[in-house]
């Protein structure tokens, strides 16, 4: 199907687009990689009257150090997130995630902000964003603001993004100490969504686990941290049968969907399985 | 109407395009490139791909306007100029990568793609750089050879890993029986 | 005119004949050169888009088309009131009992809708995008009706009414006893005698053939012929239903099938967008292309498989089978399409396999459902067989304890026992199921993965390893004339082919198989190189054309070398005993005394004098010189009408792992071994192993179309009517013993359905055989990690799956291209 017929607005900067979605209209579209977007305006499930494109908007684009954080652009490719020097360092995470998600011709055009702007409870990089404790930066008509991962994911589909504001950058916090990550993703065929998946990222210390933040992927609207999982393993021993215990709450707080690839009830199962198998993966046993 | 220039297979051509026109209608109705198809709706089959600025992109997930100022490589430029095949080409037909062909052009380009970042790909490598392009023929395993093959000739080697000699089973060994 | 090239050599080429030629197809193909019929653009082309229901069931109560009228660049909108006077019915060629129900097929509903995706208008337009935009602009209204979505309750006393108009959901009831059909014993009287009897119910999804190029059509008017050009296996059948629906005459029509990217079965049909696409083009004197969205194409092609089985096997105690009892439950959708009915029915001949029941009787309801129609899909009807009766069996060995494949040796026809007519009644032809076994067994590594299996058992390891066996057997060769005529089908299971010589020496070839990826153009030139001696390159392979290839009757069932290629290899030999003649009166010698080698005749007994055949085709366009009395040609038709199916037979073994803890099945290895007679073309038949295999192992854990409560398909995009990828399927290892066919002169068998045949129960008894130490006795298919944890849970068979699409995309799945949408538009962003 071709898409419904729109205007569309090729901005270069961050000013040129916060002034093309003011004057686009009532339903202004902000199309970063396009990899979601465009399908859903192929399938005419989106219809919008402006499509403002980012894609030429340069200084969204790229990795760079910012001290205490590393901070990615919106705008950077999948690829090229996934194959940045400081993401492998800081984050191994997001680059182990970024690799699961979709297919290389995707990940060559689709974006980390875009992504994460889209919010779709089965994408990967939420979860991931959440686990490492993530900040938003937003670029509004009124200047910037900064929003922390646990308050940016507000509902399905659905951020802290107003009308109006666009997000420029994420900030993820370089971790200090031993940190173990892993992401756990489970899904029938390649391509495809998480039908669940667990970021674990741990911190040790002397043999026990210090620290660890549990993101789960696709177990309700937004992507959600697994906090009791989270305490129980606070200072806990680093012994399979300690994580083991732990993951058992993995689906606590949790209100997952029930769709062709799971019910709720086998969502949450999965998750205590995954938790366990991420945080044993993250810790190095 | 917007106004593009791009170049295809090393042809520059300046065209209107609606904003909503996706490069992949762009190629084919706009310019004649039928050898890019089209085969779902959702990004998911890969039959479109085509290589925009040097990577490989699903061509109906791309708006014909992004292209602006670009490059773009089809099935139809990808043999070197002057005649010949581009060893993934000959590597397909080689190992009988295809059968009736519709994916063909889509997982060439993907495959050539792949290998710019991996020249010597594993089995299990191969077929998750191709996870993105959807074959209802084949079953992949021929595929995946062609892939090995052409990555052996690119790499100027002629030990591909993979041969399709195994097959001639007209005196093979493993005939049981010819009643 | 001395235009042939003189070729120096006296050796005899090369038999080309199971050599692994590659082939002549892939230059146009690997390079873009390609003609689908999407491709094709004619000046003044006119746009289809289709408006289709939104509801499953329901009464059209009003349609307004004035605003899609008035939308820009939209010439016509036609609904289905419009054209009720010449559209016909979209035809049904198989009534497989004289009683059997077809309630009418309109191509555009005109009162009622049946399925959800069932035409109920067209609009026509200058542009593609235009026509799209009108789309949304048709109002419907419908008076909705209760959806019929479960075969069960459809067949239940007081059911709901798939149509309104019929009395019931059941369209035929279909026996075949062989008590009765004097080729076994009493049935009854084998189950009640008998020691152990075993019952199953097993379920064959529904899936979609989902070729990879959507279905596109484009029809010319030139005066008062019309030229269409379709995205289709069958154009002869095509062009003949055509003339019959819409009373254009067959002999105004012609039908073209350029390049076509896979059919699978879901191109055997004549479609209501062709039969659409006719119309339109007549009324409007314009030429119309109509080409589908995937979208489109999941929820409006026709679909596959779809049955219920109960399933009952007799036996004694020491294992040897006493008979078998299949009642089928067989899901025909809301209409009747091409061959909908005989799919089941080509499945009755074979749910005993190859073994030696002495008892047997099939019954099949055919069931109305409000679903979109099914039809065949690669092996219809015999898949469903083989599933049943290669599960059964494993069900039978757990009854008795027994080794599964010492089960089916026990009860397996010995290859001695050739030919071996079979409890329902089939002749089946050659074959040796020990030696494919034993063959399998090693490529497979049999005893080494037993082993590992006991240790993952004994050490109480998550991940568990099953092994499964599938021996099976198929019939190919579609058909015998006289065989489909006794089932009342409504043509011939011949094939035509003509060889024409032309003066240079060059060879076309004329062929009614219509391949699309078979690669047909290089096998016929193998099968010809060899007959005629001719080089392989001088030879042209012609098909799809009803105008070039006057009759034919397409490519489906794994016929087209087995009837098809046999009709080239008799006209073959057609053409050289003309040419013996002319060679005898150019050589100036008796016809007796020449040899023919190498495609030249030569004197015995007297070297150097001999000609070639392609010099024999020079003189005979000159026809200076030629026999008195023979008309200037050695040109040839022949056309083969088989006396029997042929028989492929071969055994499969999978190695699966299941995760107890998650229920994710991963397939370790998988080898088989096929005998499907002479191989012609190694490559190719290899090629089309690995892709039967692909999908028969699709079927058994990926693949199925999931309709909601409403009716609406949520499988509606790739998104979730999940065809594997290269990541998701194993290496296979594949061998093959070889058992000449004795009904053609190749002695090939088929190939074109044995891997998916023969694959969908070896994975599935190899999960079983994974966890059935857990408690599992059944997992429906496709083995969703889910419903193998389920499975492991509770013991059932894992259940209904959710039938609410993925929220990919916002739901993609609910998605029509009627413009029926959900309201899904706060999107933003990317994946």
């Amino acid at each position: 199907m071709i898409p419904a017929a729109f205007a569309y607005a090729r901005p270069t900067t961050v000013d040129e687009a916060l002034r093309a979605v003011a004057e686009g209209g009532e339903d202004v579209k902000i199309m970063a990689g396009g990899q979601s977007l465009i399908p859903v305006m192929r399938l005419r499930l989106a219809a919008p009257e402006t499509v403002v494109d980012l894609t030429r908007v340069a200084e969204l684009r790229g990795v760079r150090d910012d001290g205490d954080a590393i901070v990615i652009g919106a705008m950077t490719t999948h690829h090229d997130v996934m194959t940045d020097p400081l993401v492998l360092q800081h984050a191994p995470l997001i680059a182990e995630a970024t690799e699961t998600v979709a297919d290389r011709q995707v990940r060559a055009r689709g974006t980390f902000g875009g992504a994460l702007a889209h919010a779709d409870p089965a994408g990967d990089l939420p979860a991931v964003a959440l686990a490492l404790d993530a900040d938003f930066v937003i670029a509004g008509p009124q200047g910037r603001r900064t929003v922390p991962a646990s308050e940016f994911f507000v509902d399905y589909l659905t951020t802290a993004l107003e009308e109006g504001e666009l997000l420029v950058e994420i900030r993820v916090p370089k971790l200090a100490g031993e940190w173990g990550m892993r992401y756990e993703k489970f899904n029938r065929v390649a391509q495809a969504w998480s039908i669940v998946a667990v970021a674990a990222v741990v911190r040790r210390e002397d043999g026990h686990i210090a620290e660890a933040r549990i993101g789960l992927t696709n177990m309700g609207s937004t992507p959600l941290r697994a906090s009791a999982v989270e305490a129980a393993l606070a200072g806990a021993e680093a012994s399979p049968e300690t994580i083991a215990s732990a993951a058992r709450s993995a689906a606590e707080g949790t209100s997952p969907t029930s769709d062709l690839n799971a019910q709720a009830d086998y969502r949450e199962h999965l998750a205590q399985v995954l938790t366990r198998r991420a945080v044993t993966a993250a810790v190095g046993l | 109407m917007t106004q593009i220039n791009v170049r295809v297979d090393g042809v520059t051509y300046t065209d209107d395009v609606e904003p909503r026109t996706l490069l992949v209608h762009y190629l084919r109705e706009q310019l004649g490139k039928v050898g890019t198809v089209i085969g779902c709706d959702t990004s998911n089959c890969g039959a479109c791909t085509v290589h925009l600025d040097g990577a490989a992109v699903k061509s109906c997930t791309v708006l014909a306007v992004q292209a602006d100022g670009g490059e773009v490589t089809t099935i139809e430029g990808l043999a070197p100029e002057g005649g010949g095949l581009h060893p993934m080409q000959k590597a397909f037909h080689e190992m009988h990568g295809l059968q009736c062909g519709y994916c063909t052009p889509g997982m060439i380009m993907a495959s050539v793609d792949l290998l710019k970042e991996n020249p010597d790909p594993s089995d299990t490598e191969v077929r998750e750089g191709i996870e993105g392009n959807l074959c209802r023929c084949t079953g992949y395993q021929n595929i995946v050879r062609a892939v090995q093959q052409a990555a052996g000739e690119m790499r100027g080697s002629t030990n591909g890993h993979a041969s399709p000699a195994e097959v001639d089973t007209a005196a093979a060994p493993h005939v049981a029986a010819q009643s | 005119m001395t235009a042939v090239e003189d070729r120096a050599t006296t050796e005899a080429p090369e038999r080309e004949v199971g050599k692994a030629r590659r082939r002549k197809e892939d230059a146009r193909l690997i390079t873009g050169r390609t003609t689908w019929t999407d491709n094709m653009v004619l000046p003044g082309m006119l746009h289809l888009a289709v408006v289709r229901s939104p509801v499953a069931h329901g009464k059209i109560t009003s349609i307004d088309v004035s605003a899609a009228q008035q939308a820009p660049g939209v010439i016509a909108v036609l609904t289905g009131r419009d054209v009720a006077d010449e559209q016909g019915s979209i035809p049904c060629a198989w009534p497989v009992t004289p009683d059997m129900v077809n309630p009418g097929h309109p191509s555009i509903a005109a009162d009622e809708v049946n399925h959800v995706g069932e035409a109920v208008a067209v609009i026509v337009a200058r542009s593609k995008a235009a026509a799209q935009d009108a789309v949304e602009l048709v109002d419907v209204d419908y008076d909705l009706l209760p959806a019929v979505l479960d075969m069960e309750e459809a067949v239940a006393e007081g059911a709901q009414l798939t149509h309104d108009h019929l009395d019931s959901n059941r369209s035929f009831h279909f026996v075949f006893d062989g008590g009765e059909a004097g080729t076994g014993t009493d049935t009854d009287e084998a189950f009640s005698s008998a020691e152990v009897v075993v019952s199953r119910r097993f379920v064959q999804q529904r899936l979609i053939p989902a070729f990879m190029e959507p279905r596109s059509v484009v029809v010319q008017p030139q005066g008062d012929n019309y030229t269409m050009w379709s995205s289709t296996q069958v154009p002869h059948i095509l062009r003949i239903m055509l003339a019959m629906v819409t009373g254009v005459p067959e002999h105004k029509l012609r039908v073209v099938a350029p390049d076509v990217g896979g059919g699978f079965g879901g191109k055997l049909q004549v479609t209501p967008e062709e039969v659409i696409s006719l119309l339109v083009a007549r009324r409007l004197g314009k030429p119309v292309k109509w080409t589908e969205t995937r979208s489109e194409s999941l929820m409006t092609a026709h679909h596959g498989r779809d049955q219920i089985q109960y399933i009952d096997i007799a036996a004694d105690r020491e294992g040897n089978v006493k008979g078998l009892r299949c009642r089928i439950l067989a899901d025909m959708g809301a209409y009747l399409r091409l061959v909908s009915p005989g799919v089941p029915v080509l499945g009755a001949f074979m749910f005993n396999g190859i073994y030696k029941f002495p008892a047997y009787r099939f019954e099949c309801d055919g069931v109305f459902t409000n679903k979109v129609p099914t039809d065949a899909y690669r092996g219809a009807g015999r898949p469903e067989a083989t599933f049943a009766v290669e599960r059964i069996m494993d069900e039978l060995a757990v009854e008795l304890g027994m080794d599964p494949l010492e089960l089916r040796r026990k009860n397996w026809i010995g290859a001695e026992e050739f030919p071996f007519t079979s409890v329902a009644g089939m002749t089946y032809d050659s074959g040796d199921y020990e030696a494919a076994t034993q063959q399998a067994l090693e490529l497979f590594g049999y005893d080494e993965l037993r082993a590992e299996q006991q240790r993952r058992r004994e050490s109480n390891d998550p991940v568990q390893l099953g092994i499964g066996v599938s021996t099976f057997t198929e019939m190919c060769g579609l058909a015998p004339s006289r065989v489909l005529g006794s089932l009342s089908y409504g043509a011939g299971g011949w094939e035509h082919a003509s060889i024409r010589m032309l003066p240079t020496g060059k060879v076309e070839v004329v062929s009614g198989a219509t391949p699309h990826g078979q690669g047909h153009e290089t096998a016929w030139s193998q099968l010809v190189a060899d007959r005629l001696g001719v080089p392989f390159e001088d030879i042209e392979v012609l098909h799809g054309d009803t105008s070039v290839s006057p009759r034919g009757l397409d490519t489906y069932g794994s016929r087209s070398l087995v009837v098809g290629g046999a009709a080239v290899v008799n006209a073959a030999e057609k053409v050289v005993a003309k040419a013996r003649r002319v060679a005898a009166h150019l050589l100036e010698a008796s016809e007796d005394d020449l040899d023919f080698s190498g495609g030249k005749f030569a004197v015995r007994g007297t070297p150097g004098s001999e000609v070639s055949i392609q010099e024999i085709a020079l003189a005979t366009f000159a026809a200076h010189n030629f026999p008195e009395g023979m008309e200037p040609s050695i040109d040839a038709d022949a056309t083969f009408d088989p006396e029997n199916f042929s028989f492929p037979h071969g055994t499969h073994l999978c190695a699966m792992e299941v995760d107890t803890e998650t229920g994710m099945v991963k397939i370790r290895k998988y080898a088989c071994v096929d005998d499907v007679g002479t191989i012609v073309n190694p490559l190719i038949v290899e090629g089309q192993i690995h892709g039967g295999l692909a999908q028969g192992i699709a079927q058994a854990l990926f693949e199925e179309a999931v309709y909601d409560a409403d009716g609406n398909l949520t499988t509606g995009s790739f998104v979730d009517y999940l065809v594997p990828s290269a990541a998701d399927l194993p290496h296979f290892d594949t061998g093959n013993t070889v058992h000449e066919a004795p009904g053609n002169p190749i002695g090939a068998k088929g190939v074109g359905e044995a891997g998916t045949i023969a694959s969908t129960p070896a994975v599935v008894n190899a999960a079983l055989d994974a966890v059935r130490h857990l408690g599992v006795r059944d997992i429906r298919m496709p083995l969703t990690p889910e419903r193998v944890w389920r499975a492991l849970q509770d013991g059932g068979d894992g259940g209904d799956r959710a039938t609410a699409g993925t929220n990919a995309y916002g739901g993609a799945q609910t998605e029509t291209t009627a413009g029926v949408s959900t309201p899904q538009s706060a999107l933003g962003g990317d994946r």
